[in-house]
């Protein structure tokens, strides 16, 4: 319903980039935005018009730490039936992985969305059933409209959702890698709306836009980051209105509200980024995972953590590192067989980068 | 895992909390709409399973005819 495939327009916006003679870094935060980059070509494309686009920390599976995943084997390990979006159970824990854990004979099942496992903690009153509740806005809603809804005692969530802001905040604080703009995910905004965003332009004066997923969306959202800069403004523009309201959606952010409050949270290549998490309020702490299964995690949440030898996903997650950089990528590190996250997501850079060069 | 396709509302249950979307492929598909408001025909973007926005076909429409008259205007500069 939506083809937005409009070559001369696409020509016409790359020749407008391509006249503007510049040398600039963005960065975007969502595996689609790199999927629509790289499968249509369109990085090398902007590289050569003088913008390098770079995905930063836009992936909930790469940047859930080593400690969630060893929370989520040990929930398995200790009986409970364990459900997850598909992308998750792949991603290597010190030893396992949920789907070697699964290929052992624990319960492990991926779902589609979080009513799945809800259902299956109705057909199975007698196990405990718990949801791993990853995702960035665009899914923590659905995990509040679940809780709000009350469901079955045996089911709870180990909370690992994150918001977006606060991550980009501290990547422009950071200061390790020199941005001219950001690519807003426009998923993330249609609940959030575009107003989150705006005290990165006034405080740092960070140019950014709210872009969709067609390739035109991408490229207009990048023509409209070179045309603030060329005009030395800095606001928050949005590309996606199609989708995209300015408020948001305001029935899951009333959702939000009611279910979760914000809290500190490390992302993996990162350390804590503060506020930058969601835990359930404590009138709900019945469905939290983390309190109702204290004894299994304790251990896990007195032991330290370290990245897989020679990874490089937490680079890769600061921007400051292509996958092609990493020496592990498409050699030690495949999707077959990863090291990092970043291989196994469908979201994550490397698994993207070596999808579409390996055709 | 943002990943979010568009659908049609063929058909909304009693209690105004399911729909059966129609992804125009010959896929139909139950989903959760108690995230937004919405009428049978209408169109929704979906994610992990929950209706999230509903579309508007005029205004994306609209927005190739924006971006059009953008470009242009900068020619004109």
């Amino acid at each position: 319903m939506f083809s937005l495939k409009d070559k001369k327009l696409a020509d016409k916006i790359v020749n407008d980039i391509k006249k503007s003679d510049i040398k600039l870094k963005f960065m975007h935060v969502c595996g689609t935005h790199q999927d629509t980059l790289v499968k249509h070509g369109l990085d090398a494309l902007l590289k050569k018009c003088g913008v390098e686009i770079v995905q930063g920390p836009g992936c909930p599976v790469c940047v859930t730490t080593a400690r969630e995943i060893e929370e989520m084997l040990n929930l398995a390990r200790t009986g409970k039936i364990v459900t997850s979006f598909g992308d998750m159970i792949d991603v290597p824990g010190e030893e396992h992985s949920l789907r070697s854990m699964k290929e052992e004979g624990y319960d492990v099942r991926t779902v589609y969305g979080i009513e799945d496992a809800v259902k299956i903690a109705q057909n199975h009153p007698e196990k405990e059933v718990v949801f791993i509740a990853i995702g960035f806005e665009t899914t923590a809603p659905t995990t509040a409209s679940v809780i709000l809804n009350k469901p079955p005692k045996n089911f709870s969530i180990l909370c690992c959702h994150r918001i977006i802001p606060p991550a980009l905040k501290a990547i422009v604080e950071m200061g390790e890698i020199k941005l001219n703009g950001l690519i807003e995910p426009g998923h993330v905004s249609t609940i959030i709306g575009i107003k989150p965003y705006e005290f990165l332009s006034k405080k740092y004066k960070v140019p950014q836009v709210v872009a969709g997923f067609e390739p035109i969306d991408v490229l207009m959202g990048v023509w409209m980051l070179v045309k603030q800069i060329k005009t030395g403004k800095a606001f928050v523009e949005n590309e996606y209105s199609r989708v995209v309201h300015p408020n948001g959606n305001i029935k899951a952010k009333k959702a939000l509200n009611d279910i979760f409050e914000p809290c500190d949270i490390t992302w993996r290549g990162f350390s804590v980024i503060e506020k930058s998490g969601l835990r359930l309020k404590s009138k709900f702490e019945e469905y939290d995972a983390r309190k109702r299964f204290n004894d299994d995690l304790v251990e896990i949440h007195l032991k330290e953590f370290h990245e897989p030898e020679g990874c490089m996903c937490g680079e890769l997650l600061r921007g400051l590192v292509t996958p092609f950089e990493c020496p592990l990528f498409g050699q030690a590190c495949t999707p077959e067989s990863p090291i990092g996250p970043c291989m196994v997501s469908i979201e994550g850079s490397c698994n993207i980068g070596y999808r579409y060069s390996s055709k | 895992m943002c990943l979010a396709i568009p659908g049609k509302i063929i058909g909304i249950d009693e209690k105004n909390e399911h729909a059966i979307i129609d992804y125009g492929d010959g896929t139909k598909r139950k989903a959760n709409i108690s995230l937004v408001d919405v009428k049978k025909g209408q169109y929704v973007l979906v994610h992990a399973g929950f209706a999230i926005e509903v579309l508007n076909e005029k205004e994306a429409k609209e927005t190739l005819d924006l971006f059009r008259e953008m470009l242009s205007v900068e020619d004109d500069d």
